[in-house]
């Protein structure tokens, strides 16, 4: 006989209710980085719009470095960490396979009085949007009231500082969201795929099994194909942009915010033209002091935009994520 | 089918509003790189306006290929034919 099951019964609606970010301490201006790549600060500026990135010390640790931004946004939403049901950590450079760092967080930050749920997603720099969205059905779904969504990088630990395509590229640091139930829609339908036949397009040199066989070989760093990378991130995503305003119900010129991944200025700004995008929409442009952060980089450019009054709570804003795999995500979100 | 002047003055006028360069400096033998200040981003950017404009398709290997003004309007003409 098959018994009945009894469902659970989620809040009507969700929506980010905190935002926190942590930038570690050390900024390192291009003047550093120009040498080992035969360089220069303009030439970088030029190629990314980045003046500088920030790395975090050993003590910034990924751990270290998501708590410090979870607190913030508990803060922010008026929450304490033991009503947190859930913690999802997106992150690319917690460099130990198991366990998750989710569970240590989520133990020191004594959410849901230490049990809380806890995972880590592997989304590279659409991880904060894949979190988002899984937040948001959590929620929707009753599977937790509040979840705590985490990107979260030392992306300094993969990078090879002669490489002329990344070596200026990446920095460190995390951002959090707070996500919750909410009486309006707050977190539009999330648009995400992936496009495992570019799997090479942003990846790890070598995997940890060869390093394991051949410890002369150097420590794994992050490569990328610029140009191909461009032309997807430019093109294929101003498209997915487009399809999650449409899935939301939103107008490009309804837009308080464009908060895309902050990957390159250059980006940025060939995607903004492949949208048409209003020119009175604020963007984010957090890249230019703090780097490509992968999955910290939208929460980070979010909490900047409203400490900054760039953007305001309750506004509605576009975030899009996208990056190896490759992977991408956006939605339209309300602004915490 | 465009002719190879064809070509050139379209691409010259891609060039010229992508980076800024002066149509009438867009010739045969200048390096994208090393004369007209286009960089690879740039590039992709020329690239992706040519593919419209000329509706053809330029895979991103064979982007790298493309080092002079008359490398890319030999590969549009051949690909539009």
């Amino acid at each position: 006989m098959t018994a009945t099951i009894i469902p659970r019964a989620g809040a009507a609606h969700a929506r980010i209710l905190g935002v926190g970010g942590y930038r570690p301490a050390r900024i390192v201006p291009n003047s550093e980085l120009v040498d080992r790549i035969d360089s220069s600060d303009e030439w970088i500026q030029s190629r990314s719009g980045i003046r500088t990135r920030r790395w975090a010390s050993p003590e910034e640790t990924v751990a270290e470095m998501s708590i410090a931004a979870a607190g913030k946004a508990l803060a922010h939403a008026g929450l304490d960490a033991s009503q947190v049901g859930c913690v999802i950590v997106s992150t690319v450079t917690h460099l130990k396979q198991t366990p998750a760092i989710a569970t240590e967080i989520a133990h020191r930050l004594g959410a849901g009085g230490g049990r809380a749920a806890a995972f880590d997603v592997s989304a590279a720099c659409a991880g904060f949007c894949y979190g988002v969205s899984l937040a948001s059905d959590m929620v929707r779904g009753g599977s937790a009231e509040y979840v705590l969504v985490i990107g979260v990088e030392r992306l300094s630990d993969l990078t090879n500082l002669s490489d002329r395509g990344t070596a200026f590229i990446f920095g460190d640091g995390a951002g959090a969201v707070v996500i919750g139930p909410s009486n309006t829609p707050g977190i539009g339908p999330v648009v995400w795929g992936s496009d495992g036949s570019q799997s090479e397009a942003i990846t790890q040199t070598i995997d940890w099994n060869d390093l394991r066989d051949d410890r002369e070989q150097e420590f794994p760093t992050l490569k990328m194909e610029g140009q191909k990378v461009f032309r997807w991130a430019v093109w294929e995503m101003a498209k997915v942009c487009e399809q999650a305003l449409d899935a939301a119900g939103v107008k490009a010129e309804d837009l308080d915010a464009f908060i895309p991944h902050q990957a390159n200025m250059r980006i940025t700004d060939a995607m903004i033209k492949a949208l048409k995008l209003p020119p009175e929409v604020p963007v984010a442009r957090d890249i230019a002091e703090n780097g490509n952060t992968s999955a910290a980089s939208i929460p980070l450019a979010m909490e900047r935009m409203l400490e900054s009054g760039e953007a305001v709570s309750g506004g509605t804003a576009l975030i899009m994520g996208f990056g190896a795999g490759l992977v991408y995500a956006g939605q339209v979100i309300t602004l915490p | 089918m465009a002719s190879q002047e064809q070509v050139l003055e379209g691409l010259a006028d891609i060039v010229n509003e992508i980076a800024g360069v002066p149509q009438d400096e867009v010739e045969l033998d200048k390096s994208f790189i090393d004369d007209l200040d286009v960089d690879s981003l740039s590039m992709v950017e020329v690239v992706v306006a040519a593919e419209e404009k000329f509706e053809v398709k330029i895979p991103d290997d064979d982007v790298k290929g493309l080092k002079t003004v008359r490398d890319a309007v030999d590969y549009i003409v051949k690909a539009a034919a």
